[in-house]
């Protein structure tokens, strides 16, 4: 029976040549579009290390003195060194990690300077971010006290500066410091950078990793949002009234994290005691996800985009409803001689139905071509994140689910009115 | 003609009605939306900077090996390395002039602070942006002084990048003129930055100049600019370079190579180092013209869609009542008459959808301001939404009604 349907929605189709291509074009365009912007989405709103992301944390403290407190401003995203030294010192959480982005300037083999990214951070990171190590191995605690003179690079920059040899054990000149050279990374690119979104939120890891002790002590350059209060002589100073470091915390089950929110609770109690500040305490504890979301990771032009092509696939729906709709009731006459010669009603629904499937399955598969053109077009566009937009097979599967939904709401109407046309009315007026 | 018929037609194809109406409500929804959408990025891409944007180019360095701006000594070497390479690029046949400047407008690299009328204010500031830099920064950007003067090579120190050096002399623009001393002139008054106690004095009005930052939050104060005449000395310098009329391109590949010469050990970046301005604009206002292009784009494809439905839906339903058609011409109805009733029922199907779309468009508006932060939707872009679909439905009618009005009398009296 199904082949026999098949046949008859092909030389339908057939016979209306221009409407079919309307529909189909419809469909496409309306699918292409929509599975373009939802993959956008959900390459942008995705996990970036969904092994750890529920557990790893960024805390925010509203140190400010008190003539620059606003209740109703937002907590600031940095510490200031003080407060960062002092919670690192009471090792909490079961890793954290102090950190600030930088950059220097290196000399590569052919004798041109280069500019390299930079973080300047705590032995932690490595563990509670699952750096992957290629060669060697990332410092360690006591390498942080000793502000010892080390360093850990990216795969890419070992190669560029060691060609396919380690350059584990060797010198690495970082503008005037001399580093030495403990670990190479292995492939590790967080996108989004969720650690630290305050210095591009898409792209590739830094270059080079050194001990902050290590990077304060030589002076390298930091970058990122410096903010200061007061007369500050140097705002990287112990006590500059500047905020400016990352902090973040692992805490592996729900318990350490409410553990941890008193702790933090305690912690503002005290530096209230201490005569710092009198306002209250803004403690803020989020994890991977609600941070990405805290800070609007995902642009609202791109949420805009979704919604709208949604409201665009709705209106191909709607048109194609209509012209099938159309298009079976004028075919009245043929209807009722099928029903006169013993078609029941439900061979007539489902005669209709497979034809308007036939239709949303080429829809989808054109859509499907479409989408590909789009994240192409996407991937074109020069914002940060267009490198890392791709379809993946959920996407794929989504697209040919969404089209076979499509096809059936847009199939159901015309179908059913199809099949109540009365075989002797129809037969009359033919 | 009465409109009796028509209604009286349209009643017996509810649902097709419905359906052509909805689409043509929700087209209507969203092309008035997406049209308001273009017309607020175009006129944040088109707003003036307030400078001249012609033959401007900006060079951004980094040097290798310098010394830290943190101690006196550094500074000065930093500052004497930036004095000749602005010399370098000022020797340059193809360069007219070179300013040492610590950012521009459009380039998202911005120095805000608070202004105050008071020393050591602890509230009341005014957000502004501080362009660092010597006594050229006004005339090589190309901003309109209005009233005082510009600064002059007395007038300008210099100081590492983070020690703090006091400001004698500043000049503000006509924006952070007006809310710092919103009645009366604000030349020769004195002003006080970031809660510091030591008086800086306003000696010139700018009248326009747009800060680095093109983003949301700073919109508040996109034109209140403060140029300070002090050059920030770090182990990077931002040189901004007016080249001759149609010397652009060779003014920035001397730049390059001049400061080569100048001195080696220094990086300067393949596509950030040296870049037009026509650059740095494209670059800030990337995501506004893609956005633009893309509602453009939707327009366009929403508005053709709902055309060929309508010319689907209206062509099966003239296939539909052919016989009545000749039935009618027969009784004596002309051609036109035929004609007008196929425009009217499409006005009176597009009049009902435009009804509903416009609550819609406005429901879409108020939407889109609660979750996007968007402006309200002034109502003329309804009014043109409005006048675009009825047109749009008179002209997809066109082609089928046509059609019909040629069905001759005859055709009454054949059957199918």
């Amino acid at each position: 029976m199904l082949s026999y349907y098949l046949q008859l929605a092909w030389r339908s189709l057939r016979r209306y040549k221009t409407l079919t291509v309307l529909m189909v074009l419809a469909i496409a365009v309306g699918i292409g579009t929509s599975m373009t912007t939802l993959t956008v989405l959900h390459v942008l709103s995705g996990d970036p290390i969904p092994a750890k992301s529920g557990k790893l944390f960024r805390v925010r403290i509203n140190t400010f003195p008190d003539d620059r407190f606003q209740p109703t401003d937002k907590t600031p995203d940095n510490l200031t060194r003080r407060d960062a030294t002092a919670l690192l010192g009471d090792a909490r959480g079961d890793h954290q990690a102090v950190m600030s982005a930088g950059s220097g300037v290196l000399i590569t083999p052919q004798g041109e300077p280069m500019r390299a990214q930079a973080r300047y951070t705590t032995a932690d990171f490595f563990p509670m971010f699952n750096v992957p190590m290629r060669y060697g191995r990332a410092w360690n605690g006591q390498a942080d006290t000793a502000h010892a003179r080390v360093a850990v690079i990216s795969s890419q920059l070992n190669d560029l500066l060691f060609g396919d040899q380690s350059g584990v054990g060797k010198t690495l000149q970082f503008g005037d410091a001399s580093l030495r050279i403990v670990g190479v990374l292995g492939s590790w690119d967080m996108n989004p950078r969720f650690y630290d979104l305050s210095n591009g939120e898409y792209g590739d890891s830094e270059q080079v990793f050194v001990p902050l002790s290590t990077a304060l002590d030589l002076h390298l350059g930091t970058s990122g949002t410096m903010n200061c209060w007061g007369n500050a002589k140097d705002a990287h100073d112990l006590d500059a009234p500047c905020i400016w470091l990352q902090y973040w915390v692992e805490l592996d089950s729900p318990a350490k994290v409410a553990a941890y929110q008193r702790y933090l609770h305690n912690y503002m109690a005290l530096q209230q005691q201490a005569g710092r500040f009198r306002h209250p305490a803004q403690v803020r504890l989020q994890n991977v996800m609600q941070w990405l979301d805290y800070k609007g990771v995902v642009p609202a032009d791109v949420r805009m985009q979704v919604w709208l092509a949604f409201g665009f696939l709705m209106i191909c729906l709607l048109n194609t409803v209509g012209l099938l709709l159309a298009k079976f009731l004028r075919r009245g006459g043929e209807i009722g001689v099928r029903r006169a010669l013993g078609a029941s009603r439900r061979d007539v629904f489902m005669q209709y139905l497979i034809e308007s499937l036939v239709i949303g399955m080429v829809g989808g598969l054109l859509g499907l071509v479409l989408a590909y053109a789009g994240v192409a077009l996407v991937r074109q566009q020069p914002t940060e994140y267009a490198a890392f937009v791709h379809m993946d097979l959920g996407i794929l599967l989504m697209t040919l689910l969404l089209a076979l939904v499509a096809s059936l709401v847009a199939g159901l109407l015309p179908a059913w009115r199809a099949m109540q046309i009365q075989p002797a009315r129809a037969l009359k007026a033919y | 003609m009465t409109v009796h018929p028509i209604i009286a037609a349209l009643r017996r194809h509810k649902a097709g009605v419905i359906l052509i109406g909805l689409q043509i409500a929700l087209t209507l929804a969203i092309v008035c939306n997406a049209v308001f959408i273009i017309g607020q990025r175009i006129s944040r891409v088109d707003r003036p900077t307030g400078i001249n944007e012609s033959n401007l180019f900006l060079v951004t360095q980094q040097y290798v090996g310098a010394p830290s701006s943190d101690t006196k000594a550094g500074a000065d070497k930093l500052d004497t390395m930036e004095l000749e390479d602005a010399a370098a690029l000022r020797q340059l046949p193809s360069v007219a002039k070179v300013s040492v400047i610590s950012s521009m407008p459009l380039l998202n690299s911005a120095w805000n602070g608070g202004m105050s009328t008071k020393p050591q204010a602890k509230s009341g500031f005014k957000m502004t942006t501080y362009y660092f830099g010597d006594q050229n920064m006004l005339s090589t950007l190309g901003a309109q002084l209005v009233a005082g003067r510009d600064f002059n090579a007395g007038d300008v120190q210099h100081a590492g990048f983070r020690t703090d050096a006091k400001r004698p002399v500043v000049i503000v623009t006509q924006s952070l003129a007006h809310k710092l001393f919103p009645n009366g002139s604000a030349l020769g008054k004195t002003v006080y930055m970031d809660g510091s106690g030591s008086p800086s004095t306003i000696i010139g009005i700018v009248k326009r100049l747009q800060t680095p930052s093109t983003s949301d939050w700073a919109s508040s104060f996109a034109y209140d600019s403060t140029l300070i005449p002090t050059r920030k000395d770090a182990f990077f310098s931002r040189y901004l370079v007016r080249a001759k009329p149609g010397q652009m391109k060779a003014a920035m590949a001397a730049a390059h190579d001049a400061l080569f010469k100048v001195n080696p050990m220094r990086v300067i970046d393949d596509d950030m180092g040296i870049r037009s301005f026509a650059s740095i604009r494209a670059e800030a206002y990337k995501q506004d013209v893609s956005m633009a292009i893309l509602m453009g784009a939707v327009c366009i494809i929403l508005l053709a869609l709902t055309a060929a439905g309508i010319v689907g839906l209206t062509s099966f339903w003239v296939g539909q009542r052919t016989k009545q058609i000749g039935v009618r011409r027969a009784l004596g109805a002309r051609g036109i008459d035929i004609l007008r009733y196929f425009q009217l029922e499409n006005l009176f199907i597009a009049g009902m959808g435009v009804v509903v779309g416009l609550l819609l468009a406005i429901g879409v508006n108020q939407w889109l301001v609660q979750h996007f932060e968007m402006d309200r939707m002034p109502l003329g872009y309804l009014f043109v939404g409005v006048l675009v679909v009825l047109v749009l439905g008179q002209l997809a009618v066109f082609v089928p009604a046509r059609r019909a009005s040629r069905v001759p009398p005859v055709t009454a009296t054949r059957s199918v």
